[in-house]
């Protein structure tokens, strides 16, 4: 497989001190690449600024060969990244189908549009049979889908997903999970920040093991989950 | 005895049921789990609890005293403290700050007895090193992680020494072998006295933590007892655990 996405030596942070230090990190094209680590490990903050919300201050970042880093989320959207938040993110009075629709915000030929929002509503019945209703009346589990749905309106390349099982029920996981199996499977490259760090790596071809702003450990998703020593460190005994 | 007792209480928002007729109690000094698919009405439970939002119809107790009209100060003076799914923390204090906002709560004599203020000064680095976040103690609320604003929140909701916690998702966003950790705090404050109602979706957690679990589906508790038998119950696995 050829690279997508590669970090090299991203140095980055808010202000207050770096939270990356000359970090590396390659996501394989077709890959699912799940990142786990300790809180405040800086996690997060790689996925911030492959999206271009956070600068980063040393390093390059490139995307399908060309440099990014340093480019507006705006431009890095239309080049075929998309993030999906960590919280919340979907409009709460806006319909279930406004709030899918503002995912193209960025693309002018309406007919495309139209296109994509039929081929959603085939990826995610939930978009089409809710598709009148606010935001705010879908259950966390059925509002995260929707955000996916979303995503999927840019047609991208590579989507970022930050701890996309947080605060969902255990059916509801499962059904997210399948979800981002299945979107990989129709050719997205995933990028995933995950603390539910057995379904996380279960799902990841790449794990990578972060922690204070660097990588400790990389390797194929089932590997780092069985490596003993981050079993004991960040796994726990009976995550 | 129950510390907490919640009797058919009931919530609408427009046309959404969201808690219907709904009623559970929690007893002194346990660990309560309260579980359900998404969209339950678990944190509408907690926010009719700690007065966030106001009951259409039921009744609250907790110390056998009614609470239900009152509003969210009355109610955490009373002595119940909680946390929010998404960490609700003060951004532009320090994590250290945000730690002594519920000591000033406590009462203005104990800041002005500068002894005291400094044991709370120490108490707090102490919770915040429990949860690993003494090393951001300097660092403003805005610019902590998600999951150490969460760790802040938990640290934070114990400084002002509650009877009853309702804690929303501890789990969520927090890595799992910090998680165990946790878990054992919880236990520990437990044996102290202090109880605790938890909304949380990571079962292991729940499982080996609770002494009772309640179950949750479309605003009514449909379960509620052992983790062991309410794991096990058919209409549990239909409605929340899936095959």
């Amino acid at each position: 497989m050829a690279a997508l996405l590669e970090l090299r030596g991203v140095t980055a942070g808010y202000g207050g001190g770096d939270i990356l230090h000359e970090l590396d990190l390659t996501v394989e094209d077709g890959a699912i690449t799940c990142i786990v680590g300790p809180n405040g490990a800086g996690k997060s903050t790689v996925l911030r600024v492959v999206s271009g919300l956070l600068r980063p201050r040393l390093g390059t970042i490139q995307f399908r060969d060309a440099s990014i880093a340093g480019l507006s989320p705006r431009a890095i959207l239309q080049r075929g990244i998309v993030q999906v938040p960590q919280e919340r993110s979907l409009f709460p009075t806006m319909t279930v189908w406004e709030n899918v629709r503002m995912g193209a915000y960025t693309v002018r030929d309406g007919g495309l549009i139209e296109r994509r929002l039929q081929q959603v509503c085939e990826t995610f019945p939930i978009v089409r049979d809710r598709r009148f209703e606010p935001a705010a009346s879908l259950s966390g589990g059925q509002q995260k889908i929707v955000e996916f749905a979303r995503a999927l309106m840019l047609d991208p390349a590579l989507v970022i997903l930050d701890e996309p099982s947080m605060g969902l029920d255990p059916k509801t996981r499962t059904t997210v999970f399948d979800t981002i199996r299945a979107m990989n499977q129709a050719g997205r490259t995933i990028l995933l920040v995950e603390q539910n760090a057995r379904s996380g790596l279960g799902l990841a071809s790449h794990g990578v093991v972060m922690e204070s702003g660097r990588i400790r450990l990389e390797g194929p998703g089932p590997a780092v989950l069985n490596n003993p020593e981050i079993g004991r460190l960040y796994l726990g005994a009976t995550a | 005895m129950s510390l907490l007792e919640i009797s058919n209480l009931s919530k609408r928002f427009g046309g959404v049921v969201a808690v219907d007729s709904c009623s559970l109690s929690v007893a002194d000094r346990s660990i309560t789990g309260l579980i359900g698919p998404n969209g339950s009405g678990k944190t509408t439970v907690f926010n009719l609890v700690t007065g966030f939002i106001p009951r259409d119809a039921g009744e609250v107790r907790f110390k056998s005293r009614s609470i239900g009209g009152l509003g969210p100060d009355r109610i955490y003076g009373l002595g119940i403290g909680r946390t929010f799914q998404l960490a609700r923390i003060f951004p532009r204090l320090t994590a250290l700050e945000n730690m002594l906002v519920p000591v000033r709560r406590a009462g203005f004599r104990a800041m002005l007895s500068h002894g005291q203020w400094r044991h709370e000064r120490d108490r707090a680095m102490e919770m915040l090193d429990f949860v690993e976040i003494a090393h951001v103690a300097g660092t403003v609320g805005g610019a902590l992680s998600y999951g150490q604003r969460k760790l802040l929140e938990l640290a934070a909701v114990m400084m002002a020494a509650p009877e009853l916690v309702l804690l929303d998702e501890p789990a969520g966003g927090v890595n799992p072998a910090l998680l165990e950790k946790i878990a054992d705090h919880i236990r520990k404050l437990n044996q102290q006295g202090v109880t605790f109602l938890l909304v949380e979706h990571n079962m292991s957690f729940v499982m080996n933590l609770c002494h009772e679990v309640v179950v949750l589906h479309q605003g009514k508790a449909i379960a509620s007892g052992k983790p062991k038998a309410v794991r096990e119950n058919p209409a549990v696995l239909d409605a929340y655990l899936g095959a």
